[in-house]
C-alpha cells in the first residue's frame, strides 16, 4: 500500500513537470506585454483575453477550421469506402496475384512520401487542383490508403466467413453480403481507423503548405504557421493564436479519450 | 466396430460440407488501388527515375545524367552532416522516447487513482499538431535565462542557438510530445500479461526486477517492436519539428534528410538531386523497416 502511494507522488511530480511547456503557453496567452517580459512565469496578474480576440481575427482561424473540417471529412469518407472495400477481397480472395496485391498496398506504408512530392505535385498541378479540397482530399485518401487497407485486411481476416457466407446462401451477392452483413461488424477497426487518420489528416503541415499556402483555403496548421510568422515576437499573441489552433482537437481528443487512446494503442498490432 | 463408426461418419461429414463462395470481386479493390497507383505508386516510380536526372523544375526538360546526383551527395558536406544528423536524432529519439515510455506505461499500470488522469496528461501532446509543438518549445527554449526552460531550471542555455546542443533539444521536444504514444502501446502489452504469470513468478520468490525481466518483458516484445518501428521511422522522416524549430540551423547543426531535400527542391530548384537524397531516406527506412520486422520479431514469444 505505502508503495503504491509513494508511486503516486512519484507520477503526479511527472506529470506535473510534464505540464511546463502547456503552464506556460496558457499563461503566456493570458498576459499583456509588459507581464510577459517583467515577470514570464508568474500566473497573470491580472488575465488579459485580448490576445485571444487579437489571434481569432488576425490568424483567420475561422475559415481555416471550416477548411481543416472538410477536408478531414470528406478525405475520412473516402478512406472508409475504399479501403474496406478493397481490404474485402483481399482478406479473402486466394490467389497469389491477390496476396501480392496486398503486398503492394503495405510497400506504401514504409515508402516516405517525400520520394514522390515533386511528381505528385506535378501531377496535382496538372489536374487543375492545386489550391482546392478537392485536391488535398485526393492526397490525404491516396497516402492514408495503404495504412487504411492493413488495417481493415487484418481485422476482416480474423472475422469468420460463414457471417457473409450466410447471407450468399440466402441469395445475397458479395456487394450485399458486404455493405449489410460485413460492413456492420467493423465498427470497431473503423473506429481505429477514423481516429489515426483523423489525427494525422488534421495536423499534417507540409503538404498543404505547398498545395495551399496563399490560395484562402488554408487548414488551421498552415494558418498557425503563417500566423506565427508574421506576430514572431509578440508572445502573447502568439500563445494565443497557438491555444486557439490547438483546442478544437484537444477538446475533441478530451470528449473521446477512452476511444482515442484505444485506437493508438490497438491500431499497428500487426 | 471402429470401421463401422468411419463408414457412418462420411457421409454426415459429405452432408455437413462447408458452402464456400467465390472469392469477392477484384472490382472491390479496384477504385482504391486506382487512386493509390495516381498517389503513391506512380509518383514514388517516377521520383525514382528523377533522382537520376538534372531535372531544375522548370519545364519538362531533363537529361539523363546517371549516378551524378548521388556522387554529388558524397561530396555534398551539407547533405553528409544531415544523414548523420538524422541518424543520431532517431537514435536519440528511439532509445528516450521509448525509455520514457516504458517507465510511464510500468508507473501508469500500477493500480493507482490518478491512473486515468494521468494516462490522458501524458498522451494529450500526441493529438496536437508538431508545428505548434515546436512553436510552443521554440519559446520554452528561448535563451533568455528568466524565462522558458532556463527560468525554470535557472540554466543560461542556448538550447537552440548552440549548435553542440540544438539537435538534442529537438529530440527533447519529440519526446516530450510523442513519450505518451510509446506509453499507450507498451500499456496496451502490459494489460495483455496474465496475472497468473506474475503470481506462479512471485510464489517461486521471483523479485520485482526478476518479474520484469523474466515474465514482463518477453511478453511484451510486440509492444517494444511496434514502439521501435514507429520511432524509427519518424525520426529518420522527422520535418516539421526541425522546420518550425530551427530551418536546420544554426549553421547546418540541425539540417535532416527531410530539410535538405526540401531546401535543394523549393529553395535551390534543384529537383533532380532533391529527389536522389529521398530515394536515399526512402532507401534507409525500408531498410530499417525489413531488419526491425525480421529481427524483433523473431523474438516475440506468446502468453
Amino acid at each position: 500500500m505505502r508503495r503504491t502511494f509513494l508511486l503516486e507522488i512519484v507520477m503526479i511530480v511527472a506529470a506535473v513537470a510534464f505540464l511546463f511547456p502547456v503552464y506556460t503557453l496558457v499563461v503566456l496567452s493570458l498576459k499583456d506585454p509588459a507581464q510577459i517580459s517583467q515577470t514570464p512565469l508568474a500566473p497573470p496578474a491580472p488575465p488579459t483575453l485580448d490576445n485571444f480576440t487579437a489571434a481569432w481575427s488576425a490568424a483567420a482561424l475561422g475559415p481555416s477550421l471550416v477548411n481543416s473540417t472538410v477536408i478531414t471529412a470528406v478525405s475520412l469518407a473516402a478512406l472508409i469506402a475504399l479501403g474496406s472495400f478493397a481490404a474485402y477481397f483481399l482478406a479473402r480472395v486466394q490467389t497469389r496475384l491477390g496476396y501480392g496485391l496486398y503486398v503492394l498496398f503495405l510497400l506504401g506504408i514504409v515508402l516516405p512520401f517525400q520520394l514522390g512530392m515533386i511528381p505528385l505535385y506535378e501531377l496535382v498541378s496538372d489536374l487543375g487542383l492545386i489550391g482546392t479540397h478537392a485536391g488535398m482530399v485526393l492526397f490525404y485518401t491516396g497516402v492514408q490508403l495503404p495504412f487504411t487497407v492493413f488495417l481493415y485486411t487484418g481485422f476482416i481476416r480474423a472475422l469468420p466467413r460463414e457471417y457473409a457466407s450466410a447471407a450468399q446462401i440466402d441469395g445475397a451477392s458479395h456487394l450485399v453480403a458486404f455493405t449489410r452483413v460485413v460492413f456492420p461488424l467493423l465498427r470497431p477497426i473503423t473506429g481505429t481507423v477514423l481516429i489515426l487518420n483523423a489525427v494525422f489528416i488534421w495536423n499534417d503541415f507540409f503538404t498543404p503548405l505547398v498545395y495551399l499556402g496563399g490560395s484562402g483555403y488554408e487548414t488551421v496548421p498552415v494558418s498557425v504557421f503563417a500566423y506565427v510568422g508574421q506576430y514572431v515576437s509578440q508572445h502573447g499573441l502568439v500563445f494565443a493564436g497557438l491555444v486557439l489552433g490547438a483546442l478544437p482537437i484537444v477538446l475533441v481528443f478530451l470528449a473521446l479519450q477512452r476511444y482515442v487512446i484505444k485506437g493508438f494503442a490497438s491500431g499497428l498490432k500487426g | 466396430m471402429t470401421p463401422v463408426t468411419a463408414g457412418r461418419a462420411r457421409p454426415a461429414r459429405v452432408r455437413r460440407r462447408r458452402f464456400t463462395p467465390a472469392s469477392p470481386s477484384w472490382l472491390f479493390a479496384a477504385p482504391a488501388l486506382a487512386v493509390y497507383a495516381l498517389i503513391v505508386l506512380y509518383p514514388a516510380l517516377a521520383g525514382v527515375v528523377y533522382a537520376f536526372t538534372d531535372w531544375s523544375g522548370i519545364g519538362r526538360e531533363m537529361s539523363f545524367v546517371g549516378l551524378a546526383n548521388f556522387r554529388t551527395l558524397l561530396g555534398d558536406e551539407q547533405a553528409m552532416g544531415s544523414i548523420g544528423n538524422t541518424l543520431l536524432l532517431t537514435v536519440a529519439i528511439v532509445l528516450v522516447q521509448n525509455g520514457v515510455g516504458l517507465l510511464l506505461a510500468l508507473g501508469v499500470h500500477a493500480r493507482l487513482k490518478s491512473r486515468a488522469l494521468l494516462r490522458v496528461i501524458f498522451f494529450a501532446p500526441v493529438v496536437v499538431s508538431p508545428v505548434m509543438v515546436a512553436f510552443l518549445w521554440k519559446y520554452i527554449y528561448n535563451p533568455d535565462p528568466s524565462s522558458g526552460l532556463n527560468g525554470l531550471l535557472g540554466l543560461r542555455v542556448d538550447w537552440l542557438g548552440d549548435p553542440s546542443v540544438a539537435l538534442w533539444s529537438i529530440a527533447g521536444m519529440v519526446v516530450w510530445q510523442y513519450a505518451g504514444y510509446s506509453m499507450v502501446i507498451f500499456l496496451a502489452g502490459l494489460e495483455g500479461v496474465p496475472r497468473e504469470l506474475h503470481e506462479a513468478a512471485m510464489i517461486d520468490g521471483a523479485g520485482t526486477w526478476q518479474r520484469f525481466r523474466y515474465v514482463t518483458w518477453p511478453l511484451l516484445a510486440p509492444a517494444v517492436t511496434i514502439n521501435l518501428m514507429l520511432s524509427t521511422i519518424g525520426g529518420l522522416k522527422l520535418f516539421d519539428q526541425v522546420f518550425a524549430a530551427t530551418g536546420g540551423g544554426p549553421g547546418y547543426a540541425t539540417e535532416t534528410l527531410s530539410t535538405v531535400l526540401y531546401k535543394q527542391a523549393f529553395v535551390f530548384g534543384k529537383f533532380g538531386y532533391s529527389t536522389a537524397v529521398a530515394l536515399v531516406l526512402a532507401l534507409f527506412v525500408a531498410a530499417v523497416s525489413f531488419v526491425q520486422v525480421y529481427y524483433l520479431r523473431s523474438r516475440e514469444v506468446s502468453a
